[in-house]
């Protein structure tokens, strides 16, 4: 038995810890930006105390509770955005903050080791080590002058966050030898395998008695996981000017949403009639229902693979598999809207001299786009995120496929960008339904 | 033969336990041309299925209903229908509401234009023909589905508690419209109603109708529509015969509703 084993045992109870040591994680990440949020508030309340509120809701006494009395405080939603943005550029060492958390050592450190040859007799020798920023040329320390005794000085050239080893014994005398030891730093007795703390950094003893010397971090974070924001600007600059891999910005951001509109027309096209005929008889109804009812479930992500084996990854898969995602929703959505039609209205229709057909036109269809409209909005958000999922997989163009790209050269600026312009662009979709949905169906909820 | 027959109407709704429920029992009414007829009734006395019945929505298990002659087999712009609420089309304008019958028809839009300033004149909403219904409020909004009805010159009025949902001035003012509408355009009408006072008000016949089975109980042959045609309704109110007649039938209401009760509470 597969839950029984070990195994299984011991991987399932790693998941379990990890999500455990999380909930700490979490949680102070939650404080912080609370702390903030509390910070906030009470420079807010300072500040609008003064100024009496207005309008009706400001009379009700009881607000803790009415749900009506709640709205969202503009204030906090710019500040709460803001402070976002401001702890990015903290933990990035932004150049847009007149400060930020203490970066990684960089400049010159040095350090005094303590070395026991084969004879017994101990020898003290000074390194001293540069560490310059990424990607920055700098001046090569001067190999030191010959010293008296078997140990002698060392230079080292290191970049941040990057530890290098050094093997003093390779340059001292005789440090091939047998019981050649290395037995303090900076006058510190020494153990295998410990770390010891110096200026710049710290010192990893490892147990063959080399140093591995780790120069500070500081707490910012490296460009490699999350660079500043005003690089993620720059290179958002670049993508619309140059693009990336010889695609611009916005022929991806093109290709993304054409295969959203394209899947999402199909899906309507074939949905909404089918949503009718299932609300309208019978037979259709039980016909579809099994299949709808399953695949309705199904998350069109899990398609993909079998989407990739039928059709390939070429255009012709992605669309099928946006019509796919559109298509169960738009059914279940035009079939509620049929199934909610008050039977007063049709009975109305039917008295007033209708017939079948001018029924289906005049009072189902309109009194069913409230319903449509709703689930379109649901199929193009999800649509939008199915297209992203799937030009990760496989795509030669499109806002997924840009990001995966860069991802696979370390490229994190042109990941965040990516993501950044997806989330505004799905965001735009939903706003441009809502204000659809305003214009032509002015009646939605009010009949 | 003109009018509407109802001729020995039963209706029988078997239970998906096995039983029957006998919503209606050997109805028989002779509604003439023109006749103003009110029923009223406790709840569940099957007087919304004997009108759905007449309406054509649902069809009789027993008996026939004629019109003019003709059997009533479903729904027919012969016979127009005012809901309680709900039923007009809110993705249309009052006047594409109100000229929503004759347009089923493809009359002329000259004409149709005519019947409908026609009517929203009649009903006191010229100046609301190109506003939404749901800008409206629920008196003018069932002024609108009167206005609707009648743009179709059905030759029965079937109301289906068409007043229930609205304050009780607004109804106050909208029976005085239905019993103006009623004598300026000859409708027979037939009004299903759970108030005592609107069934007096506004039936030249008035027929009390009793549940389990539900049957008619009692009619009454009343002046007060008459009356009050572009009278105060108020004064008719304080007309003697109407008091007594008021506090005989909801005696009788009263009545069944207790023996409903006590029945429920016995089978308990």
């Amino acid at each position: 038995m597969f839950f029984t084993s070990e195994e299984f045992i011991s991987e399932f109870g790693f998941a379990l810890s990890t999500a455990f040591w999380m909930i700490f994680g979490i949680a102070a990440i939650f404080a912080i930006y609370l702390a903030f949020s509390a910070l906030f508030a009470f420079i807010y309340g300072l500040y609008a105390k003064g100024k009496e509120a207005k309008g009706y809701g400001s009379l009700k006494t009881v607000t803790f509770g009415d749900e009506s009395a709640v709205t969202a405080n503009r204030v906090a939603s710019v500040l709460g955005v803001l402070t976002i943005f401001f702890l990015w550029g903290l933990a990035t060492e932004s150049r847009l903050l007149p400060f930020s958390l203490p970066g990684p050592f960089t400049g010159d450190a040095q350090f005094e080791y303590t070395a026991k040859n084969a004879a017994g007799e101990t020898d003290k020798a000074t390194v001293t080590f540069r560490v310059s920023k990424q990607g920055q040329e700098v001046e090569k320390l001067e190999e030191p002058a010959t010293s008296e005794g078997f140990a002698k000085d060392d230079v080292l050239m290191m970049k941040e966050r990057r530890s290098k080893i050094l093997k003093a014994q390779n340059n001292d005398d005789g440090g091939k030898e047998e019981g050649y030891t290395i037995t303090e730093i900076n006058g510190q007795p020494i153990e295998a395998d410990s770390v010891v703390k110096i200026d710049g950094g710290e010192i990893l003893f490892t147990k063959r008695g080399s140093f591995s010397i780790r120069p500070a971090e500081g707490m910012t974070m490296e460009a490699l996981f999350l660079p500043p924001p005003e690089k993620v600007w720059s290179t958002f600059v670049k993508l619309h000017l140059e693009g990336y891999q010889g695609v611009s910005l916005w022929e991806n951001v093109f290709w993304s949403l054409s295969r959203v509109v394209i899947g999402f027309a199909l899906g309507c096209l074939f949905g909404i009639p089918l949503g009718y005929a299932m609300g309208l008889t019978g037979w259709l109804r039980g016909w579809f229902d099994p299949i709808v009812e399953f695949m309705r479930p199904v998350p069109p992500l899990a398609l993909i693979p079998l989407i990739i084996i039928w059709f390939g990854i070429g255009e012709q898969g992605k669309i099928s598999l946006l019509f796919l995602a559109a298509l169960w929703i738009m059914t279940i959505a035009a079939r509620s809207g049929v199934s909610g039609v008050n039977i007063s209205k049709v009975h109305a229709a039917y008295s007033l001299g209708a017939s079948k057909k001018q029924i289906l036109t005049r009072v189902i269809i309109p009194n069913s786009l409230p319903d449509i409209f709703t689930g379109a909005r649901v199929a193009m958000g999800v649509c939008w995120g199915t297209v992203v999922a799937a030009e990760l997989v496989a795509a030669e163009k499109g806002v997924g496929k840009m990001i995966i790209a860069a991802s696979k050269f370390q490229l994190t600026d042109i990941v965040i960008v990516g993501i950044i312009i997806i989330g505004i662009i799905g965001f735009g979709i939903e706003v441009l339904m809502r204000v659809l949905e305003k214009r032509l169906i002015p009646w939605k909820g009010r009949g | 033969m003109s009018g509407l027959i109802i001729d020995d109407v039963s209706m029988t709704f078997e239970l998906p336990d096995g039983g029957n429920v006998e919503a209606l029992k050997n109805i028989n009414l002779n509604i003439k041309e023109g006749e103003l007829i009110s029923v009223l009734g406790p709840s569940g006395c099957g007087k919304t299925t004997l009108l759905n019945i007449c309406a054509g929505f649902l069809a009789q298990t027993g008996g026939q209903l004629t019109l003019n002659g003709d059997l009533v087999t479903g729904p027919s712009p012969e016979r127009g229908m005012v809901f309680q609420k709900g039923a007009l089309f809110e993705w249309m304008s009052v006047r594409q509401n109100v000229s929503f019958g004759p347009s089923m028809k493809k009359m002329p839009k000259k004409e149709m234009d005519e019947i409908v300033d026609h009517l929203l004149d009649v009903v006191g909403l010229q100046d609301f023909k190109e506003k939404a219904i749901y800008e409206l409020s629920g008196g003018m909004q069932q002024r609108v589905a009167l206005a609707r009805c009648l743009a179709n010159e059905p030759d029965v009025i079937l109301m289906d508690e068409p007043l229930g949902a609205l304050d009780a001035l607004t109804r106050e003012k909208m029976q005085g419209l239905v019993l103006k509408l009623w004598k300026e355009t000859g409708k027979t009408i037939i009004l299903i109603t759970h108030s005592v006072e609107e069934a007096l008000l506004l039936g030249e016949r008035l027929i009390v109708m009793a549940p389990r089975p539900g049957r008619i109980h009692k009619e009454y042959n009343l002046p007060f529509a008459e009356m009050g045609v572009g009278a105060d309704l108020r004064e008719v109110k304080k007309h003697k015969k109407f008091g007594t007649t008021r506090d005989e039938i909801l005696t009788m209401i009263w009545d069944m509703e207790e023996e409903i009760m006590g029945r429920a509470e016995s089978a308990a």
